[in-house]
């Protein structure tokens, strides 16, 4: 039978010794939460009292398992266990390893996704072309009423686009309907990969779609001239999130020795990395659809400069440093 | 379902973290909701006011287009749809509404979240929003094992309940009272106490009579009686 006065008695010095301790650490709790303020001596003043926060909490667990002191010093040890092993974080670094590593590794990875929904995405182009120049009145799948028109009136719906709206203004809706476009066609690759079938199938059906229709008003080259500068980028991102949601899909449907959740987890960390970098060339995209693209000064041969030079960047990067390390 | 979560230590001692069901999710949504919408108004009055001296539209002959799509619609288009992924990394895997439902993100290891993680749980807000009032993500939640929506799966992240308890409520314990009380009594008195003011005068009497029987003391006498009582035994008076 156990002696309960001793055992509370006990209990009561072990309460009193500690307390002292558990208010000095509430007070310096928030300079170790605080990255860039935290300074040495706290840092190492709080692995020492780690261990004997567990201990106490280990203690105060036994003798009242659901008493506010349990739930304080359960709170104390996991906010000195979240600071004590979070990992070291550098925007600047972070960014580095992104572009130099993270993203041509997982662009790595994917490349057999990539070239497979890349084809996927010239072959409905290709259908939309062939459709479209047998049955031209299905052009109404694909184009708005009113574009159709300016087509038949010999215009493209692009002309006068800077006397309408300005380029900045372009540009903010481009890049951000191009992004919310990606991060869709990543996002339904949830669907066992077949929302992004999809969406991919009814973008390169509308591309193929539109040129052959432009091409029957003879509009198709200058249809081809306004997209020259921006569309490499562009339709390559297109298909490159096509394959990110894919491989996410594939990820869910096969997911090998690993379980659906951890296998759709780890498909989506390496797919949003690539994302990551796509959306940023995205941006830069919307600024030259906006810019550049409808202002006539700019000739096809400097649009072709433009497009090519910025795809052979997006190509590079995503191709990384030469002989770096995996 | 699982009900907590459970994070081993080098010290031998596991961090437990309770998990946050369906309710305690929404519960945070409708405030994050009902904040984002008024500063997403506040903003669109405000830009508004700034810009043109009055409410206006978009489309108003009497405003500028440019200037009023970069001063108005677009913070507002932002605050409306970055409110979450800013706020939880700003604030550390929390926004006022998981705040105020007293819930967190944590990662499966009890960390907190980075940018990543955020992101591309918020990211995947699309999917959980299908096809409309988040059936998707709060289906989800309901027959996930650690209650989890479709973009904390891919984000290897949940919510848990924070454990809110500050160093003000540990200094009213006494050690003299625990020398005599034991901690659990000494908790068990002290937290009665402390709801006192908000229970019911039939029901708070109750309560502290049979706390003073279990404790071998006297329980007779009216309410102010059976607190006085109370709380002398945590000063040690009696």
């Amino acid at each position: 039978m156990s002696d309960q006065p001793s055992h509370d008695k006990a209990t009561a010095a072990w309460f009193q010794a500690r307390q002292t301790v558990w208010q000095r650490l509430a007070e310096r709790l928030p300079e170790l939460e605080d990255r860039k303020a935290v300074s040495r001596e706290t840092a190492l003043s709080a692995m020492r009292l780690y261990p004997e926060i567990a201990r106490d909490l280990a203690i105060a667990r036994r003798i009242a398992p659901t008493g506010r002191l349990t739930r304080y010093l359960q709170q104390v040890y996991a906010r000195m266990h979240r600071a004590l092993f979070r990992k070291p974080w550098s925007f600047k670094q972070e960014v580095w390893r992104l572009f130099a590593h993270d993203a041509p590794d997982a662009a790595a990875q994917l490349w057999r996704h990539i070239a497979s929904v890349t084809l996927g995405f010239l072959l409905s182009a290709f259908a939309g072309w062939w459709l479209v120049a047998t049955y031209p009145e299905l052009v109404g799948l694909f184009a708005s009423e009113q574009m159709i028109k300016t087509v038949q009136g010999g215009e493209l719906w692009t002309d006068d686009l800077l006397n309408v709206t300005p380029s900045s203004l372009l540009s903010v809706g481009i890049f951000t309907n191009n992004i919310v476009v990606t991060l869709t066609a990543v996002s339904l690759g949830v669907l066992y990969g077949l929302g992004t079938i999809y969406i991919i199938g009814l973008n390169g059906l509308m591309l193929g779609g539109v040129f052959a229709f432009t091409a029957q008003y003879g509009l198709s080259g200058r249809l081809f001239e306004f997209v020259a500068a921006h569309g490499f980028v562009e339709l390559s991102i297109i298909c490159i999130a096509g394959a990110i949601g894919f491989y996410v899909g594939e990820a869910i449907a096969r997911p090998g020795h690993l379980t659906r959740i951890e296998s759709f987890q780890r498909a989506f960390a390496t797919g949003s990395k690539l994302l990551a970098v796509c959306a940023v060339f995205l941006v830069g995209a919307g600024l030259i659809e906006g810019y550049v693209s409808p202002d006539e000064r700019f000739s096809l041969t400097m649009r072709l400069v433009i497009g090519l030079g910025y795809w052979v960047v997006f190509v590079l990067t995503l191709v990384g440093q030469p002989g770096r390390r995996r | 379902m699982q009900d907590a979560l459970n994070i081993p230590s080098v010290t031998g001692v596991d961090l437990e973290y309770k998990i946050a069901g369906p309710g305690g999710r929404s519960y945070a949504y409708v405030v994050d909701w009902h904040i984002r919408i008024l500063l997403t108004l506040a903003w669109y009055v405000l830009g508004s006011l700034i810009y043109s001296g009055g409410i206006a539209w978009v489309g108003s002959d009497d405003v500028g287009f440019q200037g009023f799509l970069f001063v108005v619609i677009l913070p507002t288009v932002v605050i409306y749809f970055l409110y979450h992924p800013i706020l939880e990394i700003a604030m550390q895997g929390r926004t006022p509404g998981k705040r105020i439902a007293g819930i967190r993100i944590v990662t499966q290891a009890g960390d907190l979240p980075g940018v990543g993680a955020i992101l591309i749980r918020n990211v995947l807000r699309i999917v959980d929003s299908l096809p409309f009032v988040y059936a998707v993500g709060l289906a989800a939640t309901m027959f996930t094992k650690q209650s989890v929506r479709i973009g904390d799966m891919a984000a290897g992240t949940l919510l848990v309940y924070e454990i809110q308890t500050d160093e003000g409520s540990i200094a009213q314990l006494q050690g003299d009272a625990i020398a005599s009380l034991g901690l659990d009594q000494t908790e068990l008195v002290r937290e009665l106490l402390d709801r006192w003011p908000e229970l019911a005068p039939e029901t708070r009497s109750e309560l502290g009579r049979k706390l003073l029987v279990r404790l071998g003391r006297s329980a007779a006498g009216g309410e102010e009686e059976i607190f006085s009582d109370l709380q002398s035994l945590l000063t040690g008076e009696s």
